[in-house]
């Protein structure tokens, strides 16, 4: 295979290139954050005047937040806010259509292009 | 400047990184990246699932971590060269996915950065306002170890990690410390497991919580794989990147077993599961002030190492990038007098300070281990073509891993689990990062790589691999 020569970029398309990658990664980081996809809202179960024993502390455990400074009031957000493992099948299947086809992407052109990479590196020869 | 990939060989001198690193240089890498994740970060876990969850997932990702260090070892001790897994996506799977792999190292490792500097920050603002200080605001911590450390970067790996080996050495010391100072031999005395994890309480969601736990529980390890960064840095690959590797793990593992016990025998799993400082605060609940300062210091300087690691490496998965041009080549330049990739240290510096200004510490976390786990994904099917391609005899490895396909298996299965563990309350922004992955591959394969040499991207001193 002939000696592939690539083309020289000017300084201006470098710079664009690095803009690219910056918009891309601030992007990809940062928009998840302004649309309030990250973490999940769990469900609160809801307790009116909260004391340790509604919100069924042991005696052993009630030493222990109590040690840390806390009371049932300010114990009661971190006892009471429960994640919700409902799963949406429809979520789930895209996430799974998502990584396969990108893993399957990812593979199958890098494939094409180590061939090209062996081709010009090794020629025909063992 | 002399730039690796824009000077002619033939008319000026190439400037390359040091060798000067041993095995206890890798292993402060590795451990002093980690370390962190068992003094925050791990705790999330009990929050998906409960205490025994944290320590069910403990155990099993840490058998994930397991294969990901022996897969690593026989890898990279045969393809030692900066960027670590970069380098060996480059000359086993091709471009695009070395590509991709350094896009995973430098999210990894900046993420976590962020994470470290957050975590500092947050802590010292928090005792110093429990002390009397009025007013107090993190982001002044966060420059400060952000900046100084990525100056120590820029001054030279070999003071670097030497620092970093001092202060991990600390911060697991006050592990090891506050492990014996609440006499684990007598449950019941300071520790009260028995009364904090109990049958109605161990795992409040059932089993899919053990399931959902595995996300935070790549936290007990995450970075370990990190030591591959120094391949170019090390005097002998072959003998200093597995002990290294192999050393910190185990390291790691009994720093998990005994951070779990500690901590899940002083807090309420409910606690456990949403503070930033499980260990600072299992030292609170002690009621013993040497412990609390100790701990303390622990987490900071932990942080701190952890930091300062996760620049090393982000900074030399970045100049790979640009060495072979799949980057503008700007990015190649060693510095001539500290031989360090001074510029990309300094260009992912304004990144990380920016996310640790607009992200809080589990949604930085998070975003590392996404990151980290499309990196495992990556490394359980590697090192499969790695076999394929050159079986064992075809060329000289500086180390063989044991009972292969098997780690590579586990790893592969572990890893759908743990998407799966994302997907129950983060999924959406798996799914948007991976569109992210997908976008900037076909930028890059249709585009960007037109820049790159072809032949030059297999360096190695091997035959032609197997089926080619």
């Amino acid at each position: 295979m002939a000696k592939y020569t690539p083309p020289e970029q000017s300084k201006a398309m470098q710079f664009v290139d690095i803009a690219f990658l910056l918009i891309a990664i601030f992007a990809a980081l940062w928009l998840p954050l302004k649309a309030g996809y990250v973490g999940v809202s769990k469900v609160e179960e809801k307790i009116d005047n909260p004391t340790w024993e509604s919100l069924k502390q042991t005696p052993g455990q009630v030493a222990q937040w109590e040690k840390l400074g806390y009371d049932p009031a300010k114990a009661y957000g971190e006892i009471q806010n429960r994640y919700d493992y409902t799963i949406s099948w429809g979520n789930l299947g895209l996430m799974i259509v998502v990584i396969g086809g990108y893993f399957v992407f990812l593979f199958r052109a890098s494939d094409k292009e180590y061939r090209e990479v062996i081709a010009e590196k090794f020629g025909d020869g063992k | 400047m002399a730039t690796a990939a824009e000077t002619s060989p033939s008319t000026v001198q190439k400037i390359s990184l040091l060798r000067v690193l041993g095995p206890a240089h890798v292993w402060a890498l590795g451990v002093g990246i980690v370390l962190v994740g068992e003094f925050t970060g791990w705790n999330f876990s009990a929050d998906k699932g409960g205490a025994l969850a944290a320590l069910i997932v403990c155990w099993l990702v840490g058998l994930l971590y397991t294969s990901v260090a022996m897969i690593d070892s026989e890898v990279t001790s045969t393809v030692a060269a900066a960027g670590g897994q970069y380098a060996q996506a480059k000359h086993i799977v091709g471009p695009l996915m070395a590509f991709n792999v350094a896009l995973y190292l430098v999210f990894a490792y900046t993420m976590l950065e962020v994470s470290d500097a957050i975590l500092a920050g947050d802590l010292i603002t928090q005792v110093a306002t429990e002390n009397g200080a009025v007013g107090l605001n993190h982001n002044p911590f966060l420059v400060l170890s952000i900046v100084v450390l990525a100056w120590l970067n820029y001054r030279g790996i070999l003071m670097t990690l030497n620092i970093n080996f001092i202060i991990t050495a600390l911060a697991y010391a006050s592990i090891v410390i506050l492990f014996f100072s609440v006499q684990p031999w007598s449950q019941g005395v300071v520790l009260k497991l028995g009364e904090m994890v109990t049958p109605e309480n161990a795992l409040p969601y059932g089993w899919i919580g053990v399931v959902a736990a595995f996300q935070f529980g790549i936290w007990y390890y995450l970075g370990i794989e990190g030591t591959t960064q120094a391949a170019e840095e090390v005097r002998s690959p072959a003998r200093s990147l597995p002990y290294g590797t192999m050393s910190g793990m185990i390291t790691l593992l009994i720093a998990a077993a005994l951070t779990w016990y500690v901590a899940a025998s002083l807090l309420p799993w409910q606690h456990l599961g949403v503070t930033f400082f499980p260990l600072y605060d299992a030292a609170v609940a002690t009621g013993s002030p040497i412990l609390k300062f100790l701990m303390f210091w622990g987490t900071v300087l932990s942080a701190l190492a952890s930091a300062n690691g996760c620049i090393n490496d982000a900074g030399r998965a970045w100049f790979s990038l640009g060495r072979d041009r799949y980057l503008p080549t700007w990015f190649s330049a060693v510095h001539p007098k500290y031989r360090t990739p001074y510029r990309s240290i300094l260009f992912l510096m304004p990144i990380a300070l920016a996310f640790a200004f607009i992200s809080d510490l589990n949604q930085a976390i998070t975003f590392s281990i996404l990151s980290g786990l499309l990196q495992y994904t990556f490394m359980s099917i590697n090192i499969i073509m790695f076999r394929n391609k050159w079986p064992l005899g075809s060329i000289r490895r500086g180390y063989t891993h044991p009972f292969h396909p098997l780690p590579a298996v586990v790893l592969l299965v572990l890893c759908v689990v743990t998407y799966f563990a994302v997907f129950l309350g983060f999924g959406a922004q798996l799914t948007a990062m991976v569109i992210f992955y997908i976008i900037v591959s076909l930028w890059f394969h249709f585009y960007r790589y037109q820049y790159v040499r072809r032949g030059d991207q297999f360096t190695m001193p091997w035959p032609k691999p197997r089926g080619y």
